[in-house]
Protein backbone atom coordinates (compact mmCIF):
# COMPACT_ATOMS: atom_id res chain seq x y z
CA UNK A 1 0.00 0.00 0.00
CA UNK A 2 0.87 3.37 -0.71
CA UNK A 3 2.16 5.67 1.98
CA UNK A 4 3.20 9.76 2.22
CA UNK A 5 5.37 10.64 4.40
CA UNK A 6 5.22 14.63 5.37
CA UNK A 7 8.32 16.01 6.34
CA UNK A 8 8.02 18.80 8.96
CA UNK A 9 10.67 21.33 9.79
CA UNK A 10 11.40 24.05 11.72
CA UNK A 11 12.40 27.00 9.84
CA UNK A 12 14.09 28.58 12.35
CA UNK A 13 16.50 26.10 12.94
CA UNK A 14 17.71 25.13 8.76
CA UNK A 15 20.91 24.08 8.14
CA UNK A 16 22.52 27.04 6.27
CA UNK A 17 23.21 26.01 2.30
CA UNK A 18 26.83 27.23 3.42
CA UNK A 19 27.94 25.13 6.01
CA UNK A 20 29.38 21.46 5.81
CA UNK A 21 26.53 20.07 7.01
CA UNK A 22 24.73 21.09 4.79
CA UNK A 23 26.40 18.81 2.06
CA UNK A 24 25.95 15.84 4.86
CA UNK A 25 22.13 16.59 5.08
CA UNK A 26 22.14 16.32 1.02
CA UNK A 27 24.32 13.69 0.50
CA UNK A 28 21.73 11.80 3.45
CA UNK A 29 19.21 12.45 1.28
CA UNK A 30 20.90 11.31 -1.89
CA UNK A 31 21.52 7.74 0.22
CA UNK A 32 18.13 7.31 0.85
CA UNK A 33 16.39 7.86 -2.38
CA UNK A 34 18.89 5.90 -3.65
CA UNK A 35 18.02 2.93 -0.96
CA UNK A 36 14.63 3.93 -1.78
CA UNK A 37 14.72 3.44 -5.70
CA UNK A 38 16.75 0.13 -5.27
CA UNK A 39 14.47 -1.40 -2.49
CA UNK A 40 11.48 -0.54 -5.24
CA UNK A 41 9.46 1.61 -2.73
CA UNK A 42 9.98 4.98 -4.35
CA UNK A 43 6.89 6.38 -5.86
CA UNK A 44 7.39 10.64 -5.59
CA UNK A 45 9.41 12.38 -3.85
CA UNK A 46 10.50 16.36 -3.78
CA UNK A 47 11.59 19.13 -1.08
CA UNK A 48 9.31 22.24 -1.60
CA UNK A 49 9.44 25.86 -1.56
CA UNK A 50 9.80 27.37 1.97
CA UNK A 51 6.07 28.20 4.01
CA UNK A 52 6.53 31.83 2.90
CA UNK A 53 5.91 31.28 -1.00
CA UNK A 54 2.89 29.29 -0.24
CA UNK A 55 -0.41 30.93 -1.14
CA UNK A 56 -3.94 29.43 0.46
CA UNK A 57 -6.58 29.12 -1.95
CA UNK A 58 -10.25 29.29 -0.48
CA UNK A 59 -13.34 28.82 -2.90
CA UNK A 60 -16.33 31.02 -0.69
CA UNK A 61 -19.90 31.52 -3.02
CA UNK A 62 -18.44 30.66 -6.06
CA UNK A 63 -15.52 33.09 -5.74
CA UNK A 64 -12.02 32.14 -5.59
CA UNK A 65 -9.86 33.84 -2.47
CA UNK A 66 -6.57 34.00 -2.03
CA UNK A 67 -4.10 34.01 1.24
CA UNK A 68 -0.08 34.95 1.61
CA UNK A 69 1.32 32.05 3.08
CA UNK A 70 0.00 28.98 5.12
CA UNK A 71 -3.21 29.57 7.25
CA UNK A 72 -1.74 28.78 10.90
CA UNK A 73 1.18 29.90 12.48
CA UNK A 74 3.20 26.58 13.79
CA UNK A 75 6.81 26.17 14.34
CA UNK A 76 7.79 23.44 12.32
CA UNK A 77 6.10 23.56 8.38
CA UNK A 78 6.22 21.05 5.69
CA UNK A 79 9.23 21.14 4.43
CA UNK A 80 8.84 18.17 1.43
CA UNK A 81 7.18 14.62 1.24
CA UNK A 82 8.10 11.06 -0.30
CA UNK A 83 5.25 8.66 -1.68
CA UNK A 84 6.21 5.25 -0.66
CA UNK A 85 4.92 1.97 -1.89
CA UNK A 86 5.29 -0.30 1.13
CA UNK A 87 3.87 -3.74 2.56
CA UNK A 88 3.05 -2.31 5.61
CA UNK A 89 3.52 0.45 8.19
CA UNK A 90 6.46 -1.48 9.66
CA UNK A 91 8.15 -1.01 6.60
CA UNK A 92 6.78 2.39 5.83
CA UNK A 93 8.26 3.51 9.39
CA UNK A 94 11.53 2.37 8.16
CA UNK A 95 11.68 4.34 5.00
CA UNK A 96 10.63 7.37 6.66
CA UNK A 97 13.52 6.92 9.79
CA UNK A 98 15.87 7.26 6.68
CA UNK A 99 14.71 10.79 5.66
CA UNK A 100 17.58 13.20 6.86
CA UNK A 101 15.31 15.74 8.63
CA UNK A 102 13.68 13.14 10.70
CA UNK A 103 16.09 13.57 13.18
CA UNK A 104 15.87 17.10 13.55
CA UNK A 105 12.69 17.86 12.71
CA UNK A 106 10.04 14.89 12.12
CA UNK A 107 7.68 12.71 9.61
CA UNK A 108 4.31 12.58 9.60
CA UNK A 109 3.28 9.05 7.90
CA UNK A 110 0.25 8.78 6.42
CA UNK A 111 -1.67 5.91 3.99
CA UNK A 112 -2.69 7.24 0.88
CA UNK A 113 -6.49 6.18 0.88
CA UNK A 114 -7.77 3.79 -1.57
CA UNK A 115 -11.17 4.16 -2.65
CA UNK A 116 -13.56 0.73 -3.83
CA UNK A 117 -14.03 0.94 -7.79
CA UNK B 1 -30.30 -29.25 28.75
CA UNK B 2 -33.46 -28.13 29.06
CA UNK B 3 -33.81 -23.97 28.50
CA UNK B 4 -33.73 -22.56 32.24
CA UNK B 5 -36.01 -19.94 32.65
CA UNK B 6 -33.36 -16.83 33.61
CA UNK B 7 -31.06 -18.09 31.16
CA UNK B 8 -28.34 -17.50 33.70
CA UNK B 9 -26.32 -20.51 33.62
CA UNK B 10 -26.38 -20.16 29.73
CA UNK B 11 -24.84 -16.62 30.14
CA UNK B 12 -22.53 -17.65 32.70
CA UNK B 13 -21.16 -20.32 30.03
CA UNK B 14 -21.01 -17.76 27.68
CA UNK B 15 -19.19 -15.11 29.75
CA UNK B 16 -16.81 -17.70 30.60
CA UNK B 17 -15.99 -19.18 27.11
CA UNK B 18 -15.85 -15.65 25.63
CA UNK B 19 -13.00 -15.13 28.66
CA UNK B 20 -11.00 -18.48 28.15
CA UNK B 21 -11.55 -18.99 24.12
CA UNK B 22 -12.22 -15.40 23.24
CA UNK B 23 -8.97 -14.15 22.59
CA UNK B 24 -8.18 -17.50 20.66
CA UNK B 25 -10.78 -17.52 18.23
CA UNK B 26 -10.99 -13.53 17.43
CA UNK B 27 -7.07 -13.97 16.42
CA UNK B 28 -8.10 -16.70 14.04
CA UNK B 29 -10.78 -14.87 12.89
CA UNK B 30 -9.02 -11.40 12.38
CA UNK B 31 -6.31 -14.30 10.63
CA UNK B 32 -9.09 -15.15 7.83
CA UNK B 33 -10.86 -11.90 8.14
CA UNK B 34 -7.89 -9.08 7.67
CA UNK B 35 -10.31 -6.64 9.81
CA UNK B 36 -9.98 -6.32 13.53
CA UNK B 37 -13.43 -4.67 13.84
CA UNK B 38 -15.10 -6.98 11.59
CA UNK B 39 -13.84 -9.75 13.38
CA UNK B 40 -14.47 -8.19 16.66
CA UNK B 41 -18.30 -7.14 15.59
CA UNK B 42 -18.61 -10.43 13.60
CA UNK B 43 -17.54 -12.73 17.11
CA UNK B 44 -19.80 -10.18 19.20
CA UNK B 45 -22.79 -10.94 16.94
CA UNK B 46 -21.59 -14.78 17.32
CA UNK B 47 -22.22 -14.62 21.13
CA UNK B 48 -25.37 -13.03 20.74
CA UNK B 49 -26.47 -16.05 18.82
CA UNK B 50 -25.20 -18.05 21.44
CA UNK B 51 -27.23 -17.02 23.61
CA UNK B 52 -30.41 -17.28 22.08
CA UNK B 53 -29.82 -20.74 20.61
CA UNK B 54 -28.07 -22.42 23.25
CA UNK B 55 -30.26 -21.08 25.62
CA UNK B 56 -33.28 -22.54 23.63
CA UNK B 57 -31.10 -26.19 22.45
CA UNK B 58 -28.38 -26.37 25.31
CA UNK B 59 -24.91 -26.18 25.01
CA UNK B 60 -23.34 -27.87 21.50
CA UNK B 61 -20.46 -30.30 21.98
CA UNK B 62 -17.90 -28.18 21.12
CA UNK B 63 -18.99 -24.48 21.69
CA UNK B 64 -16.00 -23.27 20.61
CA UNK B 65 -16.32 -24.58 17.26
CA UNK B 66 -19.63 -23.63 17.26
CA UNK B 67 -19.05 -19.93 17.53
CA UNK B 68 -16.30 -19.88 15.37
CA UNK B 69 -18.85 -21.24 12.35
CA UNK B 70 -21.28 -18.41 13.38
CA UNK B 71 -18.59 -15.87 13.47
CA UNK B 72 -17.63 -16.59 10.11
CA UNK B 73 -21.12 -16.53 8.69
CA UNK B 74 -21.85 -13.29 10.67
CA UNK B 75 -19.49 -11.87 8.62
CA UNK B 76 -20.10 -12.60 5.66
CA UNK B 77 -23.75 -10.85 6.49
CA UNK B 78 -22.13 -7.83 7.81
CA UNK B 79 -20.22 -7.78 4.42
CA UNK B 80 -23.01 -8.21 2.06
CA UNK B 81 -24.89 -5.46 3.80
CA UNK B 82 -21.81 -3.30 3.32
CA UNK B 83 -21.80 -0.33 1.23
CA UNK B 84 -19.14 -1.68 -1.00
CA UNK B 85 -20.44 -4.92 -1.45
CA UNK B 86 -19.10 -5.30 -5.17
CA UNK B 87 -15.36 -4.53 -4.17
CA UNK B 88 -16.01 -7.16 -1.28
CA UNK B 89 -17.53 -9.95 -3.00
CA UNK B 90 -13.76 -11.41 -3.81
CA UNK B 91 -13.86 -11.98 -0.06
CA UNK B 92 -16.98 -12.91 0.32
CA UNK B 93 -16.38 -15.41 -1.99
CA UNK B 94 -13.23 -16.48 -0.16
CA UNK B 95 -15.17 -17.03 3.53
CA UNK B 96 -17.85 -19.06 2.16
CA UNK B 97 -15.25 -20.98 0.55
CA UNK B 98 -13.58 -21.23 3.64
CA UNK B 99 -17.21 -21.96 5.58
CA UNK B 100 -17.64 -24.87 3.50
CA UNK B 101 -14.32 -26.65 3.93
CA UNK B 102 -14.12 -25.55 8.09
CA UNK B 103 -17.37 -26.87 9.07
CA UNK B 104 -16.13 -30.40 9.95
CA UNK B 105 -12.55 -29.07 11.01
CA UNK B 106 -13.61 -26.63 13.94
CA UNK B 107 -12.76 -28.90 16.73
CA UNK B 108 -11.66 -26.97 19.72
CA UNK B 109 -7.86 -28.05 19.21
CA UNK B 110 -8.03 -27.31 15.43
CA UNK B 111 -8.95 -23.62 15.67
CA UNK B 112 -5.58 -22.13 14.95
CA UNK B 113 -3.96 -20.00 17.40
CA UNK B 114 -2.98 -16.57 16.17
CA UNK B 115 -2.46 -15.19 19.36
CA UNK B 116 1.03 -13.86 19.05
CA UNK B 117 -0.02 -11.76 15.77
CA UNK B 118 -2.69 -10.63 17.21
CA UNK B 119 -0.44 -9.24 20.42
CA UNK B 120 1.53 -7.92 17.94
CA UNK B 121 -1.18 -5.73 16.37
CA UNK B 122 -2.85 -4.50 19.47
CA UNK B 123 0.46 -3.54 21.32
CA UNK B 124 2.19 -1.80 17.78
CA UNK B 125 4.52 0.96 18.90
CA UNK B 126 2.50 3.09 16.67
CA UNK B 127 -0.61 2.81 18.74
CA UNK B 128 -1.16 5.06 21.72
CA UNK B 129 0.18 3.47 25.08
CA UNK B 130 -3.18 3.54 26.65
CA UNK B 131 -4.64 2.23 23.74
CA UNK B 132 -2.24 -0.33 23.51
CA UNK B 133 -3.44 -1.58 27.06
CA UNK B 134 -7.06 -1.30 26.25
CA UNK B 135 -7.26 -3.04 22.76
CA UNK B 136 -4.75 -5.99 24.44
CA UNK B 137 -7.06 -6.29 27.44
CA UNK B 138 -10.15 -6.53 25.37
CA UNK B 139 -8.77 -8.48 22.07
CA UNK B 140 -6.96 -11.29 23.88
CA UNK B 141 -7.62 -11.13 27.24
CA UNK B 142 -11.18 -11.17 26.51
CA UNK B 143 -11.85 -8.04 28.87
CA UNK B 144 -15.09 -6.61 28.08
CA UNK B 145 -15.11 -2.86 27.15
CA UNK B 146 -16.94 -2.00 30.68
CA UNK B 147 -14.49 -3.65 32.52
CA UNK B 148 -11.38 -2.06 30.73
CA UNK B 149 -13.10 1.70 31.13
CA UNK B 150 -14.05 0.94 34.72
CA UNK B 151 -10.46 -0.55 35.69
CA UNK B 152 -8.90 2.89 33.85
CA UNK B 153 -11.77 5.28 35.57
CA UNK B 154 -13.24 6.57 32.17
CA UNK B 155 -16.34 6.64 30.74
CA UNK B 156 -17.77 3.47 28.56
CA UNK B 157 -18.34 5.31 25.74
CA UNK B 158 -14.92 7.12 25.44
CA UNK B 159 -13.49 3.46 26.42
CA UNK B 160 -15.80 2.07 23.05
CA UNK B 161 -14.99 5.01 21.15
CA UNK B 162 -11.03 4.60 21.79
CA UNK B 163 -11.14 0.75 20.70
CA UNK B 164 -13.30 1.14 17.29
CA UNK B 165 -10.55 4.11 16.77
CA UNK B 166 -7.68 1.97 17.35
CA UNK B 167 -9.19 -0.83 15.29
CA UNK B 168 -9.67 1.54 12.20
CA UNK B 169 -6.28 2.81 12.39
CA UNK B 170 -4.73 -0.94 12.36
CA UNK B 171 -6.92 -1.08 9.34
CA UNK B 172 -6.24 1.73 7.83
CA UNK B 173 -3.14 2.57 8.46
CA UNK B 174 -1.64 -0.76 7.21
CA UNK B 175 -0.58 -2.05 10.93
CA UNK B 176 0.56 -5.76 9.59
CA UNK B 177 -1.18 -9.19 11.03
CA UNK B 178 2.50 -10.59 11.48
CA UNK B 179 4.92 -11.58 13.91
CA UNK B 180 7.34 -9.27 12.73
CA UNK B 181 10.69 -10.70 11.45
CA UNK B 182 14.26 -10.05 12.39
CA UNK B 183 14.39 -6.38 11.18
CA UNK B 184 11.80 -5.54 13.45
CA UNK B 185 11.59 -7.95 16.29
CA UNK B 186 13.29 -6.27 19.02
CA UNK B 187 11.56 -2.73 19.08
CA UNK B 188 8.07 -4.50 18.12
CA UNK B 189 8.71 -6.80 21.31
CA UNK B 190 10.24 -4.05 23.38
CA UNK B 191 6.35 -2.28 22.79
CA UNK B 192 4.50 -5.74 23.95
CA UNK B 193 6.62 -6.39 27.13
CA UNK B 194 6.05 -2.69 28.09
CA UNK B 195 2.67 -2.55 27.49
CA UNK B 196 2.07 -6.01 29.62
CA UNK B 197 3.85 -4.15 32.34
CA UNK B 198 1.84 -1.17 31.99
CA UNK B 199 -0.99 -3.57 32.94
CA UNK B 200 0.69 -5.27 35.81
CA UNK B 201 1.53 -1.52 36.91
CA UNK B 202 -1.75 -0.54 36.66
CA UNK B 203 -3.33 -3.25 38.78
CA UNK B 204 -0.28 -2.56 41.16
CA UNK B 205 -0.31 0.92 42.18
CA UNK B 206 -3.61 0.28 42.99
CA UNK B 207 -3.71 -1.98 45.07
CA UNK B 208 -4.22 0.25 47.56
CA UNK B 209 -6.75 2.71 46.55
CA UNK B 210 -10.28 1.43 46.42
CA UNK B 211 -10.85 1.61 42.79
CA UNK B 212 -12.33 -1.03 41.03
CA UNK B 213 -9.85 -2.82 38.81
CA UNK B 214 -10.43 -5.78 36.89
CA UNK B 215 -7.56 -8.09 38.49
CA UNK B 216 -5.00 -6.32 35.82
CA UNK B 217 -2.39 -7.74 37.59
CA UNK B 218 -3.94 -11.25 36.86
CA UNK B 219 -4.28 -10.20 33.26
CA UNK B 220 -0.72 -9.10 33.07
CA UNK B 221 0.70 -12.27 33.65
CA UNK B 222 -1.90 -14.54 32.06
CA UNK B 223 -0.36 -12.46 28.99
CA UNK B 224 3.28 -12.91 30.31
CA UNK B 225 2.40 -16.87 30.62
CA UNK B 226 0.92 -16.93 28.05
CA UNK B 227 3.87 -15.08 25.47
CA UNK B 228 6.09 -17.61 26.82
CA UNK B 229 4.45 -19.87 25.66
CA UNK B 230 3.86 -18.55 21.95
CA UNK B 231 7.81 -17.40 21.70
CA UNK B 232 9.64 -19.33 24.00
CA UNK B 233 12.94 -19.21 24.33
CA UNK B 234 13.13 -15.12 24.52
CA UNK B 235 15.10 -14.35 27.73
CA UNK B 236 13.38 -10.98 28.32
CA UNK B 237 9.60 -12.23 28.19
CA UNK B 238 10.76 -14.51 30.75
CA UNK B 239 12.51 -11.55 33.03
CA UNK B 240 9.10 -9.69 32.21
CA UNK B 241 6.89 -12.71 33.90
CA UNK B 242 9.71 -13.67 36.42
CA UNK B 243 9.72 -9.40 37.35
CA UNK B 244 5.90 -9.55 37.67
CA UNK B 245 5.65 -13.21 39.71
CA UNK B 246 7.85 -12.08 41.82
CA UNK B 247 6.35 -8.62 42.68
CA UNK B 248 2.81 -10.31 42.92
CA UNK B 249 4.15 -13.03 45.67
CA UNK B 250 4.47 -9.86 47.85
CA UNK B 251 1.36 -8.69 47.50
CA UNK B 252 0.03 -9.93 50.91
CA UNK B 253 2.60 -8.07 52.57
CA UNK B 254 2.89 -5.07 50.38
CA UNK B 255 -0.70 -2.93 52.48
CA UNK B 256 -0.66 -2.60 56.31
CA UNK B 257 -4.07 -2.74 58.23
CA UNK B 258 -4.73 0.59 57.49
CA UNK B 259 -4.34 -0.01 53.82
CA UNK B 260 -0.97 1.98 54.17
CA UNK B 261 1.72 0.64 51.54
CA UNK B 262 4.39 -1.15 53.40
CA UNK B 263 8.57 -0.77 52.10
CA UNK B 264 10.32 -3.80 52.39
CA UNK B 265 11.48 -3.27 55.55
CA UNK B 266 8.75 -3.45 57.20
CA UNK B 267 6.90 -6.47 55.10
CA UNK B 268 5.92 -9.26 57.35
CA UNK B 269 8.26 -11.96 55.05
CA UNK B 270 6.03 -14.60 56.19
CA UNK B 271 3.55 -13.33 54.16
CA UNK B 272 5.23 -13.54 50.94
CA UNK B 273 3.93 -16.22 48.34
CA UNK B 274 6.85 -18.96 48.61
CA UNK B 275 5.40 -20.76 45.79
CA UNK B 276 5.42 -17.52 43.30
CA UNK B 277 9.04 -16.74 44.59
CA UNK B 278 10.33 -20.25 43.50
CA UNK B 279 8.73 -20.03 39.99
CA UNK B 280 10.08 -16.85 38.98
CA UNK B 281 13.80 -17.35 40.71
CA UNK B 282 13.97 -20.03 38.42
CA UNK B 283 12.24 -18.33 35.43
CA UNK B 284 14.94 -15.53 35.85
CA UNK B 285 17.70 -17.99 36.37
CA UNK B 286 17.00 -19.75 33.43
CA UNK B 287 16.82 -16.11 31.22
CA UNK B 288 19.81 -15.31 32.64
CA UNK B 289 21.82 -18.71 31.27
CA UNK B 290 20.29 -18.04 27.82
CA UNK B 291 23.59 -15.09 27.97
CA UNK B 292 21.07 -12.03 26.49
CA UNK B 293 20.71 -10.12 30.13
CA UNK B 294 17.80 -6.96 29.24
CA UNK B 295 16.16 -4.67 31.91
CA UNK B 296 13.25 -7.11 32.88
CA UNK B 297 15.86 -9.94 33.67
CA UNK B 298 18.06 -7.53 35.34
CA UNK B 299 15.06 -5.81 37.45
CA UNK B 300 13.67 -9.49 38.34
CA UNK B 301 17.32 -10.48 39.10
CA UNK B 302 17.18 -7.67 41.86
CA UNK B 303 13.79 -8.67 43.01
CA UNK B 304 14.43 -12.28 43.69
CA UNK B 305 17.82 -11.42 45.56
CA UNK B 306 15.10 -9.73 48.46
CA UNK B 307 12.67 -12.37 47.88
CA UNK B 308 15.15 -14.63 48.50
CA UNK B 309 16.84 -13.05 51.71
CA UNK B 310 14.60 -13.55 55.69
CA UNK B 311 15.42 -10.43 56.60
CA UNK B 312 15.81 -6.78 55.41
CA UNK B 313 19.18 -6.88 57.31
CA UNK B 314 20.21 -9.75 55.88
CA UNK B 315 20.30 -7.72 52.45
CA UNK B 316 23.41 -8.26 50.09
CA UNK B 317 23.18 -4.74 49.11
CA UNK B 318 26.75 -4.61 47.29
CA UNK B 319 25.00 -7.70 44.95
CA UNK B 320 22.08 -5.08 44.66
CA UNK B 321 24.05 -1.90 43.87
CA UNK B 322 25.94 -4.16 41.36
CA UNK B 323 22.49 -5.60 39.58
CA UNK B 324 21.36 -1.60 39.41
CA UNK B 325 24.87 -0.56 37.72
CA UNK B 326 24.30 -3.59 34.88
CA UNK B 327 20.45 -1.76 34.60
CA UNK B 328 22.05 1.78 34.04
CA UNK B 329 24.04 0.02 31.33
CA UNK B 330 21.23 -1.12 29.76
CA UNK B 331 19.22 2.28 29.31
CA UNK B 332 20.44 6.32 30.26
CA UNK B 333 17.86 6.40 32.68
CA UNK B 334 18.31 7.97 36.24
CA UNK B 335 16.17 6.31 37.97
CA UNK B 336 18.46 3.04 37.95
CA UNK B 337 20.84 5.43 39.76
CA UNK B 338 18.81 6.39 42.14
CA UNK B 339 17.85 2.98 42.95
CA UNK B 340 21.36 1.85 42.79
CA UNK B 341 22.73 5.23 45.45
CA UNK B 342 19.66 3.49 47.59
CA UNK B 343 20.90 0.31 47.71
CA UNK B 344 24.78 1.54 48.26
CA UNK B 345 22.98 3.44 51.18
CA UNK B 346 22.86 0.41 53.19
CA UNK B 347 26.69 -0.06 52.79
CA UNK B 348 28.27 3.06 53.03
CA UNK B 349 25.72 4.92 55.28
CA UNK B 350 23.39 7.68 54.47
CA UNK B 351 25.63 11.18 54.27
CA UNK B 352 27.97 9.30 50.94
CA UNK B 353 24.27 8.51 49.70
CA UNK B 354 23.38 12.22 49.75
CA UNK B 355 26.17 13.46 48.03
CA UNK B 356 25.62 10.81 45.43
CA UNK B 357 22.47 12.11 44.59
CA UNK B 358 23.71 15.79 43.36
CA UNK B 359 24.41 14.42 40.19
CA UNK B 360 20.99 13.29 39.41
CA UNK B 361 19.26 15.92 41.15
CA UNK B 362 18.55 18.14 37.61
CA UNK B 363 16.78 14.87 36.41
CA UNK B 364 14.45 14.01 38.71
CA UNK B 365 13.44 17.29 39.65
CA UNK B 366 9.94 16.27 39.21
CA UNK B 367 9.97 12.89 40.47
CA UNK B 368 8.35 11.72 43.47
CA UNK B 369 10.55 8.96 44.76
CA UNK B 370 13.77 11.14 44.24
CA UNK B 371 12.55 13.10 47.18
CA UNK B 372 10.99 10.20 49.26
CA UNK B 373 14.90 8.76 49.19
CA UNK B 374 16.27 12.20 49.92
CA UNK B 375 13.79 12.49 52.87
CA UNK B 376 14.60 9.04 53.97
CA UNK B 377 18.38 9.68 53.44
CA UNK B 378 17.95 13.01 55.62
CA UNK B 379 16.47 11.10 58.58
CA UNK B 380 18.95 8.46 59.00
CA UNK B 381 21.59 11.03 58.62
CA UNK B 382 19.98 12.74 61.30
CA UNK B 383 18.82 16.03 59.52
CA UNK B 384 14.91 15.77 60.05
CA UNK B 385 14.51 19.36 59.22
CA UNK B 386 16.06 18.29 55.44
CA UNK B 387 14.44 15.38 55.65
CA UNK B 388 10.46 17.38 56.55
CA UNK B 389 11.14 19.65 53.36
CA UNK B 390 11.98 16.26 51.19
CA UNK B 391 9.14 14.83 52.55
CA UNK B 392 6.68 17.95 51.84
CA UNK B 393 7.88 18.04 48.30
CA UNK B 394 7.33 14.36 47.57
CA UNK B 395 3.60 14.48 49.26
CA UNK B 396 3.18 17.33 46.27
CA UNK B 397 4.57 15.45 43.49
CA UNK B 398 2.34 12.30 44.20
CA UNK B 399 -0.09 10.79 42.28
CA UNK B 400 -1.88 8.33 44.97
CA UNK B 401 -3.98 8.51 47.64
CA UNK B 402 -1.66 5.52 49.53
CA UNK B 403 1.59 7.34 48.39
CA UNK B 404 0.44 10.26 50.42
CA UNK B 405 -0.82 8.59 53.14
CA UNK B 406 2.59 6.64 53.05
CA UNK B 407 4.55 9.97 52.70
CA UNK B 408 2.32 11.89 55.60
CA UNK B 409 3.54 9.03 57.55
CA UNK B 410 6.86 9.05 57.45
CA UNK B 411 6.92 12.80 57.93
CA UNK B 412 5.05 12.44 61.29
CA UNK B 413 7.43 9.57 62.33
CA UNK B 414 10.12 12.02 62.19
CA UNK B 415 11.28 13.73 65.77
CA UNK B 416 11.33 16.99 66.73
CA UNK B 417 8.27 19.65 65.57
CA UNK B 418 5.22 18.36 65.04
CA UNK B 419 4.23 18.05 61.61
CA UNK B 420 1.98 21.06 60.23
CA UNK B 421 4.47 23.63 61.76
Amino acid sequence: MKYMALIYVNPDTLTPPDSPEFGRMMGGYQIANETYKRDGVWVAGDALQPATTATTVRVRNGRTETMDGPFAETKEQLGGFYIFDCADLDEAIKYAAMIPHAATGCVEVRPIMVFDR
Amino acid sequence: MSASPAGAPVAEAIDRIARQDGGRLLSNLVGSLRDLQLAEDSLQDALESALVHWNRNGLPAAPAAWLMQVARRKAIDRLRRSANFRAKSAEIAHLIEMEKQSAAADEPDQIGDERLKLIFACCHPALDRKTCVALTLRSVCGLKTEEIADAFLDAHEAMAQRLVRARHKIAKAGIAYEVPGQDGWATRLESVLAVIYLIFNEGYASAGDRHIRADLCDEAIRLGRLLTELQPGEPEIEGLLSLMLLHHARRAARIGAAGEILTLETQDRSLWDRAGIREGVALVERALQRGRPGAYQLQAAIIAVHAETPSFAETDWQQIALLYGELARTADNPVYELNRIVALSYVEGPVAALARLRPIAMALVQYQPFYAVQADLFARAGQPDQARLAYRRAIDLSQSDSERRFLSGCLEALPGRPAGT
